[in-house]
């Protein structure tokens, strides 16, 4: 189902137009209205009416997470305070929150882009919506609440925790979509399975799940446990919140990203370089039609690839894949960026099973040298040497293939790979520079 | 015909054949014969065992990572050429072996190894066939 057919389905050339046109706004809006951008531009040597194509977005300076934290708490609004609307925060990991403004086109704007991702989960009118993302400064909560009315659908603003009371409502309220992380709706099917609620006589049917990285794995659980679908969704408040990319029923393979609203770009977070569409990186976005708070080529530090191949549902938006890591875990091995999750596809790839490993990183002789720990469980453990030995060449192999990288497997016994609160740590970096 | 055997994982570290064995006595578990195949990073040891089920239960109890394989008992002629022979044998029928380790006891005058194959049941028939004597699991447990 989609919510703005015109500008959802947008034929790419015509989209690509858009996009400019607003970019250039942008970019010049903000020249004259942020202090910080305008030095930053300028630093770059850039001129109002520089943009010309979109290819000149790559030109751009990057905005980060740091330069938030600088300006904090209202040095990145683009308009005046009397026109803010509404303001939101998201927890810092050091200090202070970062602050985001809305103005009351944006938030508009917002519940447009939660509305449009409502209905990549079939949501209309007749839906009464659970909403158990937390509401105040965080904003899930109320950012799903007004996509919901948008659509006109019965919501409940029930917010975060208190899982029997959760159930409670969902059977009494007849609730036929689930918002909340993923892990909360893990939480809830163990919940129900313990008051013996059979998931089967409610009428849910699909959960909008984000907020958290999650895996394909996973997805599988809560269908099954929930008996619903579940959709990855995408958002950040330093862009806007949830709302910024959606998975879609028909195909449930890649978030598309609301791209009349959201320039996506994948870089490499080494060199800052632009890498083509299909190869994995940082995502980076820029919103091109935010008031208060506009950002241009924002790292997000998460990991993913862009796909623009045609999907079944008809929208034209580029698809991101699933975040598989985040930039902080990258890793540069003799000059070749890795992400702990390409070596873990390779390994699920070649094993079949999600297997427990590690990365340990040396320097033998000014040489990087990376060593891929693999715990053998009984699916994947042989009697025979040469089983064993040829699974350990073949990752090596593979992962060569892969990254342009060399690196040994080291077949280890369970449980040897240390976990903290059950998450095993994926990398040690013993390279002393 | 065929004798049960567990096989485990273990990292070249030390200390870890003696965990093995210390599990498995306070277990109860006699261990009837061994072998240790290794490389340079890792093991795995195979064990013939008075009471398989619970000598792989205790192990993965204690973490191991513990499969059952398939393997049969010969009875070879404990003078020179007694293993040779058997080998022709397999070799003219072209039968691979996996690996094979010998049992401490003795069976009469005769020596027992243990033999995996990549065809088990080719294997035990042509055997048969040969006159060698292929020893019951219940003997080979019993021993």
């Amino acid at each position: 189902m989609i919510w703005n057919e015109e500008f959802e389905t947008l034929p790419r050339e015509a989209l690509e137009a858009l996009q400019l046109k607003r970019l250039r706004n942008l970019v010049d809006r903000v020249y004259t209205t942020v202090p910080f951008y305008r030095k930053k531009l300028e630093e770059k040597g850039y001129r109002p009416g520089d943009i010309r194509s979109l290819q000149d977005l790559s030109g751009l300076p990057f905005t980060t997470k740091i330069d938030l934290r600088d300006t904090y708490p209202f040095g990145l609004f683009a308009v005046p305070m009397e026109r803010v609307v509404r303001i939101h925060a998201s927890s810092g990991t050091t200090g202070k929150p970062v602050v985001v403004g809305y103005t009351r086109r944006d938030v508009d704007t917002w519940a447009e882009l939660m509305a449009r991702t409502l209905s990549c989960g079939g949501t209309t009118s007749s839906d009464v919506v659970q909403n158990a993302y937390g509401y105040g400064l965080f904003t899930g909560g109320l950012g799903g609440h007004y996509g919901a009315e948008k659509i006109g659908a019965a919501v409940i603003p029930v917010s975060g925790g208190n899982s029997k009371r959760q159930i409670m409502l969902m059977q009494d309220f007849g609730s036929t979509i689930l918002l909340s992380t993923p892990s909360y709706a893990l939480n809830l099917a163990e919940v129900m399975a313990e008051e013996g609620v059979d998931p089967s006589t409610l009428k849910l049917k699909c959960g909008l799940f984000g907020a958290e990285p999650w895996s394909e794995a996973m997805r599988k659980e809560i269908e099954k446990k929930l008996r619903i679908s579940a959709l990855d969704i995408y958002g950040l408040s330093e862009v806007i919140g949830p709302g910024v990319s959606s998975e879609c029923l028909e195909e449930k393979h890649g978030l598309h990203i609301f791209e009349d609203h959201f320039l996506p770009e994948i870089i490499d977070p080494a060199t800052g370089k632009t890498l083509p569409y299909g190869e994995a990186g940082e995502l980076v976005f820029t919103t091109v039609t935010k008031e208060a708070f506009p950002v241009i080529r924002y790292r997000t530090r998460d990991i993913s690839r862009l796909s623009v191949a045609p999907c079944a549902c008809g929208r034209t938006h580029v698809r991101m894949e699933r975040i598989s890591g985040r930039t902080d875990d990258m890793l540069i091995i003799r000059g070749v960026n890795v992400f702990p999750s390409q070596i873990e596809s390779v390994l699920i790839a070649v094993e079949g099973v999600e297997p427990h490993y590690q990365l340990i990183v040396t320097r033998e002789e000014s040489l990087d040298v990376l060593e891929v720990q693999v715990e053998v469980n009984e699916s994947i453990f042989t009697d025979e040497v040469k089983g064993l030995e040829g699974l350990s060449r073949r990752v090596e192999r593979e992962i060569k293939d892969l990254l342009g990288v060399s690196c040994k497997v080291k077949l280890v016994e369970p449980k040897t790979i240390q976990r903290s609160e059950g998450k095993a740590k994926r990398v040690i970096d013993m390279r002393k520079i | 015909m065929k004798v049960e055997q567990i096989s485990i994982f273990l990292e070249n570290k030390s200390g870890r054949l003696a965990e093995v064995t210390g599990t498995l006595a306070k277990a109860g578990v006699n261990i009837r014969a061994l072998s240790l195949a290794d490389t340079a990073d890792f093991g795995i040891l195979r064990l013939i065992v008075n009471n398989t089920d619970r000598a792989k239960q205790v192990m993965k109890d204690s973490g191991f990572t513990v499969a059952k394989t398939e393997v049969i008992a010969l009875e070879v002629p404990d003078s020179p050429g007694g293993l040779a022979g058997i080998l022709a044998t397999l070799d003219k029928a072209g039968i691979n072996v996996e690996y094979m380790y010998a049992f401490v006891q003795r069976s009469g005058d005769n020596a027992i190894i243990i033999f995996r194959f990549d065809e088990l049941d080719k294997a035990t028939r042509i055997l048969l066939d040969a006159g060698v004597r292929v020893l019951k699991a219940e003997e080979v447990y019993a021993l």
